[in-house]
């Protein structure tokens, strides 16, 4: 955050601003008074500039007001909350089903890994357990939705750094996905496809074929959005020593997932504490060395290639069964808490749910990886480049829809 | 009156040279009308183009295949609302633009598409070209002033950064192709666009693989700074729009903007011109040295004709294969005949070209000889066209100070470099 030693500045009638705004706003108006007495006229101003809430590259509604000297970034200053749905109150006056669909809007382009989450965190509260088929359908999805939502990453990424084609490519792509998802349970984007206990749907016929053709499909299609990017000089300029975190600072910071992996930290719940069958498969942690953008772009990309091969494992051993555990209708889990969390696409998703014995929980809080993630944006980009702020954004993979909530 | 018109046909010069202010305004009208007609197609071949690469259709709503999507782009950019913000210096953000223009449009004066296909000839063209397209950045600096927003003040300072250091490497190779006309038995040099065209013609070899490699790095380098010069992916710092939202026209809209768009597809032309015009033999068929002679001439005359005649049979077959749906009626109509009116283009081409084979002083003959020299010079100029296009479709865009580092540490020695040896070898070698 802007420093408050620095930015303590009179306003043009020499009162001390105390303005309960971030700092960086009576700054600005000082900025532009030129006429003040006590300035000289040509002076070298920090220039405050106001990124987004409406930005090609903020990802939806972030705001970031930049201090700049030049191109060079002195500070930022994340505004968010205009995404706010109150997601988190409203889980309050819904009984545990009916707020099972909300979580699908927390991060729209991972709605599967959110059902995911809080599904298990239920069943844990509940102390039941999804019989094994359910469990394997929900590896299948969870893997196919952790590579579509890195597919949509890697194309709005690229967009920003400048690069416009793997956009399409990605969408191309990851459409393949979505159509999977749409014969699965009707829904491409927030899809609601798990309940408490299992899952709703059967596997429709030709489900497996479906994924098998992916996994065919798909090797070739990552190499192709390689050979534009992972060699490209000017690709590898953008990102090569650009918003550097150290595994300390990620851990110090509470960031979590391909970020922080990118960092040297082995730190993936689905092997530390494996949830929902991961640990019958056999995958890989890609891990960074550098901690730069270059690296997270790496450890994702080698992510998309490994949650492939959870699929293949998985698709090719779903075993019969029934697809429900044993749940009653209307949810009532005993007093108590419970904290859950998934490894999303996006790093740490956590439920921590209070139950008071009523149908309703009595606080549910959930711990987003993007919003945690996004503290780390100032570290990352003070004095960097104005171009770099937008890649460390994008290196992100911050979903506002999370970050808000 | 009509005597001095017609008389004209028969001469050897620009008009602006041989003083025939009549036709130089005629040239000049044609050259003003034919660059606002390429910038249309542009518009459209780009969107097209880039939408191939991206696995898209592009246009395809606005006339069959989109074809009528510029003039539709056109019409909506003229009746927008034309905003000038409250904060903005209105007459600064008024010239703005209107400089750009003027700029990008100017240097068509020296552009030479044939030996006497030009508005005229300077016996400083290149130096004026260059003087005048360096005014382009004058634009877009005050634009980004007058809007008086940040990020178009932040895109106008890195555009005025970025165009100052790629001049100097530009200039550089220039140079290096400028010295290369020296090479002759005077030793006389020369400055003068139709004069550099007329020196590789006269040392049989376009300067693009004279001294190799020394030639063809100086274009290369060239090549690099043009795209720097028209900011245009992967250069296209200016107008970054994921970091300046639209850089230094963010504040701009309608007609205004539209007059950035000309300016920019104008000097994409003008620079593509240079290039072509100094290493790539300007006007000249390939390989003059090796294939010239009646035949061949007749051969290559026949191209202008055969390529329109080309574009024809793929509008043909593109009519042909719209889908058969009564809904498509009127655009396969539509496509039809513009297929009908490229193919009655391609014949009156071929017919020229056929009439005028004998190499004489006949009105066909300079028609044939004119339109030779004009395809064979746009043919090149498209090239480097479709390659703005791909680089934009293909490359990430660079970091301001990369760039810098780029066109000061990499670029600018790399071309002195150049510069010394085509120096050291243009002495030693004859």
């Amino acid at each position: 955050m802007i420093d408050r030693q620095t930015s303590d500045r009179k306003t043009p009638d020499g009162k001390t601003s105390d303005s309960a705004l971030p700092n960086a706003i009576p700054s600005l108006t000082s900025n532009l008074d030129l006429e003040a007495p006590d300035k000289p006229y040509l002076d070298s101003n920090e220039l405050i500039l106001n990124m987004g809430p409406q930005h090609p590259a903020t990802h939806g509604v972030l705001r970031v007001i930049l201090k700049l000297d030049g191109e060079k970034v002195l500070g930022t200053e994340c505004v968010i909350g205009y995404l706010h749905r109150g997601v988190e109150k409203i889980a309050e006056n819904r009984t545990y089903t009916m707020f099972n669909p909300y979580v699908d809007r927390m991060d729209y382009c991972a709605a599967v890994s959110n059902g995911l989450g809080y599904c298990e965190a239920v069943e844990k509260l509940l102390n039941v357990e999804a019989p094994p088929r359910a469990q394997y359908i929900r590896v299948i999805l969870t893997e196919l939705q952790r590579l579509a939502s890195h597919q949509l990453w890697l194309g709005t990424h690229a967009l920003d750094i400048g690069a416009m084609t793997p956009l399409f490519y990605t969408f191309r792509d990851r459409e393949e996905i979505l159509k999977i998802f749409e014969k699965y349970c009707g829904a491409r984007l927030t899809t609601h496809a798990f309940r408490i206990g299992g899952c709703q749907y059967e596997i429709y016929p030709g489900f497996e074929k479906d994924v098998k053709n992916f996994l065919a499909f798909a090797p070739p299609k990552i190499d192709e959005y390689e050979t534009l990017l992972t060699s490209n000089r000017i690709w590898l300029e953008r990102t090569k020593n650009v918003g550097v975190i150290s595994g300390k600072d990620c851990i110090a910071l509470g960031v979590t997932g391909p970020v922080l992996r990118a960092s040297g930290v082995k730190w993936d719940i689905r092997k530390a504490i494996p949830y929902a069958n991961y640990s019958k498969f056999d995958f890989e942690i890609p891990v960074g060395t550098n901690g730069d953008t270059y690296d997270r772009y790496l450890v994702r990309m080698a992510e998309m290639r490994q949650s492939l091969r959870i699929v293949e494992q998985a698709v090719n051993g779903i075993p019969e069964g029934p697809i429900m555990a044993k749940v009653p209708k209307l949810i009532k889990p005993p007093v108590g808490e419970i904290y859950h969390s998934i490894e999303a696409p996006k790093g740490e998703l956590g439920y921590f749910i209070v139950s008071d014995g009523s149908t309703q929980p009595y606080r549910l809080r959930v711990r987003p990886p993007s919003f945690v993630n996004l503290q780390a944006l100032d570290l990352m980009v003070r004095g960097a480049l104005v171009a770099d702020v937008v890649a460390v954004i994008g290196t992100f993979d911050i979903v506002l829809g999370e970050v808000d909530r | 009156m009509l005597q001095e018109f017609m008389s004209y046909l028969g001469s050897n010069l620009p008009p602006g040279s041989a003083g025939n202010q009549l036709w130089a305004l005629i040239y000049v009208f044609v050259i003003f009308a034919g660059v606002a007609v390429i910038v249309l197609c542009m518009n459209w071949i780009e969107r097209k183009a880039l939408a191939h690469f991206q696995i898209r259709l592009g246009p395809m709503r606005v006339g069959p295949h989109g074809l009528l999507q510029p003039f539709a782009d056109a019409l909506k950019l003229m009746l927008k609302e034309d905003i000038i913000p409250d904060e903005a210096d209105a007459v600064v953000f008024w010239v703005a633009p209107v400089i750009g223009l003027l700029a990008a449009f100017t240097v068509y004066i020296v552009i030479p598409f044939g030996p006497s296909q030009a508005v005229t000839d300077m016996n400083i063209g290149i130096l004026f070209m260059l003087g005048v397209s360096s005014l382009g950045v004058l634009g877009i600096v005050t634009a980004g002033w007058a809007s008086n927003s940040h990020y178009p003040l932040i895109g106008a300072l890195r555009s005025s950064a970025q165009m100052v250091s790629y001049e100097v490497a530009m200039g550089m190779a220039i140079l290096s192709a400028i010295m290369m006309t020296s090479m002759n038995a005077a030793g006389t040099g020369t400055l003068s666009m139709i004069g550099i065209v007329e020196a590789q013609q006269q040392q049989g070899i376009w300067f693009l693989f004279k001294f190799f490699p020394l030639g063809f790095i100086a274009f290369v380098i060239f090549a690099i700074a043009m795209v720097a010069e028209t900011n245009r992916s992967p250069f296209d710092l200016a107008e970054a729009e994921s970091e300046l939202t639209a850089g230094f026209h963010t504040e701009y809209s309608g007609l205004r903007w539209s007059l950035f768009m000309l300016a920019e597809y104008a000097a994409m032309i003008a620079v593509s011109s240079i290039a072509v015009t100094l290493w790539l033999g300007g006007w000249m068929h390939p390989f003059p040295n090796l294939l010239h002679g009646p035949a061949w001439e007749f051969i290559f005359s026949l191209f202008p004709g055969l390529t329109f005649g080309a574009l024809a049979a793929i509008t043909f077959i593109g009519a042909a294969r719209m889908p058969s749906h009564s809904f498509f009626r009127i655009q396969r109509a539509g496509l039809a005949v513009f297929a009908a009116l490229i193919g009655l283009v391609a014949l009156l081409l071929l017919v020229i070209a056929v009439a005028g084979r004998a190499n004489d002083t006949s009105i066909a003959a300079r028609f044939r000889e004119g339109i030779d020299y004009v395809y064979w010079f746009m043919l090149k100029v498209a090239v480097f066209m479709y390659l703005f296009i791909w680089y934009r479709a293909t490359w990430p865009r660079y970091r301001f100070d990369q760039l810098m580092k780029v066109g000061w540490k990499v670029m600018l020695p790399i071309s002195l470099g150049v510069l010394i040896l085509t120096a050291i070898v243009g002495v030693l070698l004859p």
